[in-house]
């Protein structure tokens, strides 16, 4: 028999579970975070194999969905010197690289930064030749002062073939071992955005070194020496830890992607509005085809705005540990702040003295925790009201998500579900399971691996039938490259923009493929 | 006089976005660029009110021309402003004394700020739409007689041409082609004019209204409501309309991104539907069929709650916002100035009306 072991290291919460080839849950556990992120995955995993007798050696695959990376920018440590190589002269000199960044996080990244000639037209002509001589010129100046490189070309969504060949160069003055980035493999159109993303990639190579290589350790350590090791996206697929190696920024967001494919699989739906109420906020996504939808909009990462992948997730402050503010002239507010992981010393039903939704559920009769004769004189009145604002408040939330009017199917997950009303407006049926505490652990363990490719095609040019087979291709290449099966690979997404002001019917096109693990790479 | 600082800056950003109306392009790149001239040892950008300007003196908007998704890849090399506006200066054989935004709504109320920096040209405290439009010929300053022509396009390459045209349709139509083949976005510098011709010809204060707007969005100390009825203040505005967005009709036409949005009521205007045309720029607002609010007046859209400003481009189902309705400039209400900017225009098959007459009517039913 073969397992497979998942675990998410959440900002409160480690979680470990065991599945069987079956994908059924076999074990489960939580524990909390630790400082060092290690230790708290030893705990989990030491916890999770206590509750059975399954041997750890017959572990054939584990997988890491994991915040480091987040929690590197946020904090502005760890992160390794950037030089950084736009390949767009004579245009884009107007805003240098890093223009209205934290100073403190450019100081924790201490670049090195040169704007080279290059860059393509938005119809595909060049903006200007890449000059070799000049880059190797720039390179040599900056030996010894950057640890990585990241190379950003106008237009490169559209033509990477200068990022590769500057790449090239790279590869000749400081040898091909050296760690680069390319904002083509990374981001969409937005030369800035995905700069900066770009730049926050090659920052991380050091911090997911310690990743990859502290995971493995651990599993090693409490004897998993079977198993082949993944990490966690963003986008509900794997990566191996080679290729996880090159791209840490694609593991930011991956928490919550993670719980919104756990709810998938639980509630077997493959189109539904995921609502995960832990602590301290509800995170709402939306389930498109199994996997979640992807955020429209610039998402900022540590106050730097990118524009890489990321989950379109709405987050509003209603949690367990959400406060009921009661004014003197008899009106409330909810939140947003919570008591957070302190619920079981401040919350009413546990002896404490602040008024939470906790203790509002525990009232109305709908939870059973703590002591609820110490809520007994909480105004039902009162609570009442309280819930119909939290009503209010999520059924907003959800509407929000929604692409289209009607009733959606609703997955309940996280610990603080308790708090949610028994039924919400604009949703046909509340989907709940005992396992939903698990969730995002869940996700992390029944991932697949996938691959995307982007492109601007001119459909004057190209027939449009073959820029899409182009584009799926392409797509699958970069799949098995992550480590997936060739005959399990299938396409989840085709997206076709049209692009305004330009002629020639100039047409984005974004493929997205997934498949099974590569069972010959297994231990 | 007095000089702005980052935080006016961004305030004007925001406000420029507000005054789009919908359209003109986002501010953020334009906002960049201002900053990053600022930090690169640029000169403090001084804004003059129009009764400060010297009659006699010449004075010349900069913009950018183009594809604003173009802008958002490949922006200026940085020196392009200067150099339209030294070109045109040579062609005119007189030396410019400031300049000032041709629109003050979306990105081209920033590239001003950004020659300012640069140059220590003072930026003067009006515009020539009051507003974002979408083709060289619609401005107050062509209403008022003022040419756009000799007119000035560059692109970050080298490339530069003076154009002489015969109507300033014409420059229009001859300056979209060369941004085109310049790779959908362009320098320009146009309008030359003087002093006295601003303060007969342009809109006034446009530049400060933007940042009282964007102060009003960045104060947290407000409410909701409070931040609502501020910019119904500032503006001489009216809060038309709260509503949820509940379909988007989309398509590009020759360019232009043209279609229809339908909100459903949310609060006050609960039960009730309203139906914005838009072509880049927002054009036409229908409540339950009744026409509420027409171009040239504004029609802007921000955030329900946040009241941040939202373009057509970010519109999409579920998003929850507040309607505004602007009165335009007077310049825009005439006869010249409605032939220009109505909506006939447009395709629209009736003739303006004021949003106050609008209204009156609506509320007199």
């Amino acid at each position: 028999m073969a397992y497979r072991l998942g675990i998410d290291v959440g900002g409160t919460n480690t979680d470990a579970v065991i599945l069987d080839e079956n994908n059924r849950v076999l074990a489960q556990t939580k524990t909390h975070t630790t400082e060092d992120i290690g230790s708290g995955i030893a705990t989990a995993i030491q916890q999770v194999f206590a509750d059975t007798e399954i041997a750890k050696e017959d572990v054939t695959i584990a997988m890491l969905g994991t915040t480091q990376c987040t929690n590197a920018i946020v904090e502005r440590k760890k992160l390794i010197s950037v030089g950084v190589l736009r390949v767009a002269a004579p245009a884009t000199h107007s805003i240098p690289p890093f223009t209205d960044w934290d100073p403190e996080l450019v100081a924790a990244i201490r670049p090195q930064t040169a704007i080279v000639s290059g860059g393509h037209e938005y119809d595909g002509r060049l903006i200007a030749t890449v000059d070799e001589d000049k880059v190797r010129t720039v390179l040599e100046q900056w030996r010894g002062k950057v640890d990585a490189v990241a190379i950003v070309g106008a237009f490169s969504a559209l033509n990477a073939d200068q990022e590769e060949q500057v790449r090239a160069v790279v590869a000749q003055v400081y040898g091909k071992d050296f760690p680069v980035s390319l904002s083509s493999a990374i981001g969409s159109l937005g030369l800035i955005e995905r700069e900066n993303a770009t730049v926050l990639n090659s920052a991380l190579f050091a911090v997911i070194e310690k990743v990859t290589s502290g995971f493995a350790n651990s599993l090693r350590d409490v004897g998993v020496t079977n198993a082949s090791l993944f990490l966690c996206q963003n986008d509900g697929t794997l990566m191996a830890l080679d290729y996880a190696q090159k791209y840490p920024i694609f593991t930011i967001g991956s928490g919550p992607t993670n719980s919104i494919r756990g709810a998938a699989f639980l509630s077997e739906l493959k189109d539904a509005i995921v609502l995960d109420i832990g602590g301290t906020t509800s995170d709402l996504g939306v389930l498109v085809n199994g996997f979640p939808r992807e955020s429209s909009i610039a998402v900022n990462v540590g106050g730097v705005k990118t524009n890489f992948r990321m989950p379109d997730i709405n987050s509003i402050g209603i949690g367990g540990g959400t406060v009921v503010h009661q004014h003197d002239d008899g009106t409330f507010t909810v939140g947003p702040d919570s008591v957070g992981y302190r619920i079981t010393e401040k919350a009413l039903v546990f002896g404490g003295d602040v008024l939470t939704l906790t203790d509002v559920a525990v009232r109305l009769g709908k939870a059973n925790l703590g002591d609820p004769e110490k809520v007994a004189h909480v105004d039902l009145d009162l609570a009442q009201k309280v819930e119909q604002q939290v009503k209010q408040m999520l059924e907003d939330a959800i509407d929000s998500m929604k692409t289209q009017a009607g009733d959606v199917d609703l997955v309940l997950v996280g610990g603080g579900a308790i708090v949610a009303p028994a039924t919400l407006n604009g949703v046909k049926q509340i989907h709940q399971d005992q396992l939903g505490a698990v969730a995002n652990a869940i996700g992390a363990t029944i991932a697949q691996v996938g691959g995307e490719y982007e492109k601007m095609y001119s459909y004057d040019a190209v027939d449009r039938e073959d820029a899409l087979a182009d584009a799926t291709e392409a797509a699958k290449q970069q799949a098995l490259k992550a480590g997936a099966r060739a005959e399990t690979v299938k396409l989840v997404e085709m997206t076709e923009t049209a692009i305004a002001y330009a002629p020639g019917n100039t047409t984005r096109v974004k493929a997205k493929v997934v498949g099974e693990i590569e069972l010959d790479t297994l231990g | 006089m007095r000089n702005l600082t980052k935080e006016n800056i961004e305030n004007i950003a925001t406000g420029a976005s507000f005054m789009g109306a919908g359209g003109g392009g986002n501010p953020y790149i334009g906002k960049l660029m201002v900053l990053a001239a600022l930090e690169q040892g640029g000169q403090p950008i001084t804004l003059l009110d129009v009764t400060e300007v010297d009659p006699d003196a010449l004075y010349i908007p900069v913009a950018c021309m183009g594809a604003p998704s173009v802008m958002m890849e490949k922006f200026p090399c940085g020196d392009e402003f200067q150099k339209v506006i030294r070109a045109l200066e040579k062609h005119l054989g007189k030396q410019v004394k400031g300049t000032f935004p041709i629109e003050a709504g979306g990105v081209n109320s920033m590239i001003p700020l950004v020659l300012a920096a640069q140059t220590g040209l003072p930026v003067v405290d009006c515009d020539s739409m009051g507003r974002a439009f979408p083709e060289l010929q619609m401005t107050t300053l062509h209403l008022a007689g003022v040419r756009c022509a000799p007119m000035v396009v560059a692109d970050e390459k080298g490339n530069l041409s003076v154009l002489e045209t015969v109507t300033d349709k014409w420059a229009e139509l001859l300056a979209r082609d060369m941004t085109v083949e310049m790779g959908a976005t362009a320098c320009v510098a146009q309008y030359a004019s003087t002093g006295q011709q601003l303060q007969d010809g342009a809109i006034h204060g446009i530049v400060t209204k933007c940042e009282q707007i964007g102060a009003i969005v960045h104060d947290h100390k407000l409410g909701t409501q409070e931040k609502r009825q501020a910019i119904v203040e500032v503006t001489g505005g009216y809060h038309l309309f709260d509503g949820k967005v509940v379909d988007v009709i989309q398509k590009v036409v020759g360019g232009f991104n043209r279609g229809t949005i339908v909100l459903e009521g949310l609060n006050a205007s609960t039960g009730q539907t309203m139906e914005i045309s838009y072509q880049n720029e927002n054009l036409v607002a229908h409540i339950d069929g009744q026409l509420v609010i027409s171009v040239p007046d504004l029609i802007c859209f921000a955030d329900v709650d946040s009241l941040v400003p939202i373009t057509t481009e970010e519109v999409k189902y579920g998003k929850r916002m507040t309607v505004f309705g602007l009165p335009s400039d007077d310049k825009w209400r005439t006869e010249a100035g409605v032939d220009l900017v109505g909506p006939r225009y447009f395709g629209f098959d009736f003739d303006f009306v004021t949003v106050e007459e609008l209204l009156h009517e609506r509320g007199a039913k």
